[in-house]
């Protein structure tokens, strides 16, 4: 136990402010403020791999670690789509997930958020559509927010996240 | 017979054969204790009127290629090769879904194909585009009868942020009796799109067939390209490549201790491990402008130069891990919790490892001692003397206990690669690539072996190119490795594997 607290205590503190608003530069205090007006808790996040390469999966993992402070932020990853606010959705949607990404999202209670991640929910991305894939997120959903990159930082997907969110609430 | 030899892996040899010859040479090879590499078919009736069966076989430093002719006309039946080499039934399935050439195995079940119709082969060149979807309907699981069995079916939406696919077990009380995977939902139709990318281009694409071995794949897949234009990288290059593989692989080790701590309720270990795995990111984004390798390996070198300056970071980051590391090793060694979910748990015993051919990390776990640094190294591992690692216990703790000491050897590794990183280019231009004959490139990566066949058109574009990860090897022994474990712990066996996807699917 004492080696465990000495590598606690070793670690230290690693949590990061929140990435601010490209527009207004409003204290991160706010962005606990807009979750709770909006919607009375923490915002529940469900992710959904709709045929990534599992590069965007590392990054969405990533965003779980210390250094985001994500549960700090009031944004919380769950299990079931009937818990979910928000879907994230990466990859190329294929062929073979578009059913099952359809049912998830059919089981997340409206309003339901979804947000594409990576060049290839934007866009397709470097797979495009074919035999096997039906492309962007957005061919096979109402999207409502995405983020670019391959993968893209977990900044960068928090900062798309709390935009939405702060958009939404305006 | 006529042995060509392959560009790209200097001791790999090609023969064609006729069916009888075929099966008589893999059945010896199997005999003499030969492992399977890959196994995949191509469209070759516009040069020879032919559909072709590959199989690369390695055996110590020798690797086979041994090639089936189908005339296009005739039937496109081969003979089964699953008895020798258990993984290749799914490759054979795969095959005959991408390209119509059928196995005569009694498992002819759709593998890839869920949602196209039946009768397109989408790798054969003649292939419309893009189709209508059409649903193949239920797919037919094998039940088990008795009493008190039941059935629960898992995916392919999972809890967790993981791929999607689907398990289906069978289960009296909390024990499995039964496990069988379906896998395809991430196929998006690499080896398509690789045909549409001219061969210079093509690593982007290997890079992206599992983001979590970019630096690997692009790498095996520069090395087939490599030999196909009879160019090298320079000595700088290389080296510095197999830094970007060995942090590739630190990476993913570190990931994966503290996700198999915390499978096991010990959050502890994944929030240290996360905060390791992110300096290492972090370090990333600085040497390389990109938190992963993602376009690091490319034709005739790499991307990015690595400065003293930089190479002086990475030995310092280098020196902090290893003693973050020896502590995390020590608590997790000590915890009695851990060590008591960990030992014992999903258990493939060498016998049952050498007989599926179980491949790499997962491999090494199960006293397979194969790993391409050390058996057949391509430079610059062949001047590392790779310390090879080893566990006969084949349990979840022994893929834990493999995974501490391989990190501990990446972190040797890189030390080693930067204080001897020779001076000079990296990257030459290439001449063209030659449109005669296939190339091979073969690589270790983090999971195992990774495996690039490529072949090149008369124009400079990729004419086919079958990238092949050890998950194809994998994935059948995880449905051995759970049967008599318990359902809750499956996350973690399936952890202390983590095979991939994506890399799978295609
Ligand atoms: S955007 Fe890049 S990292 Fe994400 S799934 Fe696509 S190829 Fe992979």
């Amino acid at each position: 136990m004492l080696k465990i607290l000495r590598v606690i205590a070793r670690s230290g503190l690693r949590s990061e402010p929140l990435p601010a608003p490209d527009a207004d530069r409003l204290p991160d205090q706010r962005l606990h403020e807009d979750l709770r007006m909006l919607l009375g808790r923490a915002l529940c996040i469900r992710q959904v791999d709709a045929g990534s390469c599992n590069g965007c999966e590392l990054e969405i993992h990533a965003l779980g670690n210390a250094y985001y402070n994500l549960e700090g932020a009031g944004i919380r990853f769950v299990a079931s789509p009937r818990h979910a606010d928000l879907l994230l959705v990466t990859g190329p949607v294929t062929r073979n997930m578009r059913e099952a990404l359809l049912r998830t999202y059919q089981a997340t209670p409206p309003p339901r958020l979804v947000v594409a991640v990576g060049d290839c929910g934007c866009t397709g991305g470097i797979f495009g559509a074919s035999y096997a894939s039906c492309g962007a997120v957005a061919n096979v959903l109402p999207v409502d927010a995405s983020v670019p990159g391959c993968p893209p930082s977990p900044t960068a997907i928090l900062q798309v996240i709390v935009d939405l969110v702060r958009a939404r609430h305006r | 017979m006529d042995l060509a030899p392959v560009p790209g892996f200097t001791t790999a040899r090609r023969q064609r054969l006729d069916a009888n010859a075929w099966i008589d040479q893999l059945a010896q090879a199997r005999a003499a204790g030969a492992r399977l590499g890959a196994l995949w078919a191509s469209d070759a009736r516009a040069t020879e009127g032919v559909f072709r069966v590959c199989v690369v076989v390695q055996q110590s430093r020798a690797l086979d290629w041994l090639e089936l002719a189908l005339p296009a006309g005739g039937p496109l039946d081969y003979p089964d090769i699953s008895g020798l080499f258990p993984a290749a039934g799914r490759m054979q399935r795969a095959a005959c879904d991408l390209l119509g050439v059928r196995a005569t195995a009694a498992d002819q079940r759709p593998w890839l194909r869920h949602a196209w119709p039946e009768g397109l082969f989408p790798l054969r060149a003649d292939a419309a585009g893009t189709v209508g979807e059409s649903p193949t309907g239920p797919y037919p699981f094998v039940s088990v009868a008795g009493d008190g069995v039941h059935e629960i079916p898992v995916g392919p939406v999972h809890a967790g942020i993981i791929e999607p696919g689907h398990f289906r077990f069978s289960v009296v009380g909390e024990k499995v009796l039964r496990l069988e995977e379906r896998l395809g939902y991430v196929h998006k139709g690499i080896e398509k799109r690789f045909e549409s990318f001219p061969a210079t281009e093509g690593q982007r694409l290997a890079a992206r067939v599992s983001g979590d071995s970019a630096a690997g794949f692009s790498w095996a897949y520069c090395m087939a390209l490599e030999g196909l234009c009879g160019g090298e990288p320079p000595p700088r290059a290389l080296y510095l490549r197999a830094l970007a593989l060995e942090r590739e692989r630190l990476a993913n080790h570190l990931g994966d201790l503290g996700a198999l701590g915390n499978d096991a309720g010990f959050a502890f270990g994944l929030s240290q491990f996360a905060h390791l795995k992110e300096c290492l990111l972090r370090t990333n984004a600085e040497i390389y402008g990109h938190r992963y390798p993602m376009d690091e390996v490319v034709p005739g070198g790499v991307m990015h130069d690595l400065s003293s300056a930089a190479a002086g970071l990475v030995l310092r980051e280098l020196d902090a891990l290893t003693a973050q590391l020896a502590r995390l090793d020590a608590i997790y060694t000590d915890h009695p919790g851990l060590q008591d979910r960990f030992v014992g748990a999903g258990r493939v015993s060498p016998e049952l490892a050498a007989r599926l051919g179980l491949a790499g990390l997962a491999g090494r776990a199960s006293g397979q001692a194969f790993d391409l640094r050390t058996d057949c190294p391509a430079p610059p591992y062949d001047r590392l003397e790779v310390r090879m690692v080893t566990r006969n216990e084949g349990d979840v703790a022994a893929r834990v206990a493999v995974r501490f000491e391989e990190t501990r050897v990446a972190i040797e590794l890189c030390r080693r690669l930067l204080h001897e990183l020779p001076a000079g280019a990296i990257r030459v231009p290439l001449p063209a690539p030659r449109s005669d004959r296939p190339g091979l490139g073969l690589v270790e990566g983090w999971r195992g072996p990774l495996l690039v066949a490529l072949e090149v058109a008369g124009d400079g574009r990729i004419a086919r190119c079958r990238p092949q990860d050890p998950s194809w090897h994998n994935w059948p022994a995880l449905e051995h490795a759970i049967i008599d474990n318990i359902v809750p712990d499956f996350p973690l066996i399936n952890k202390s594997f983590n095979l991939a996807y994506s890399g799978h699917d295609l």
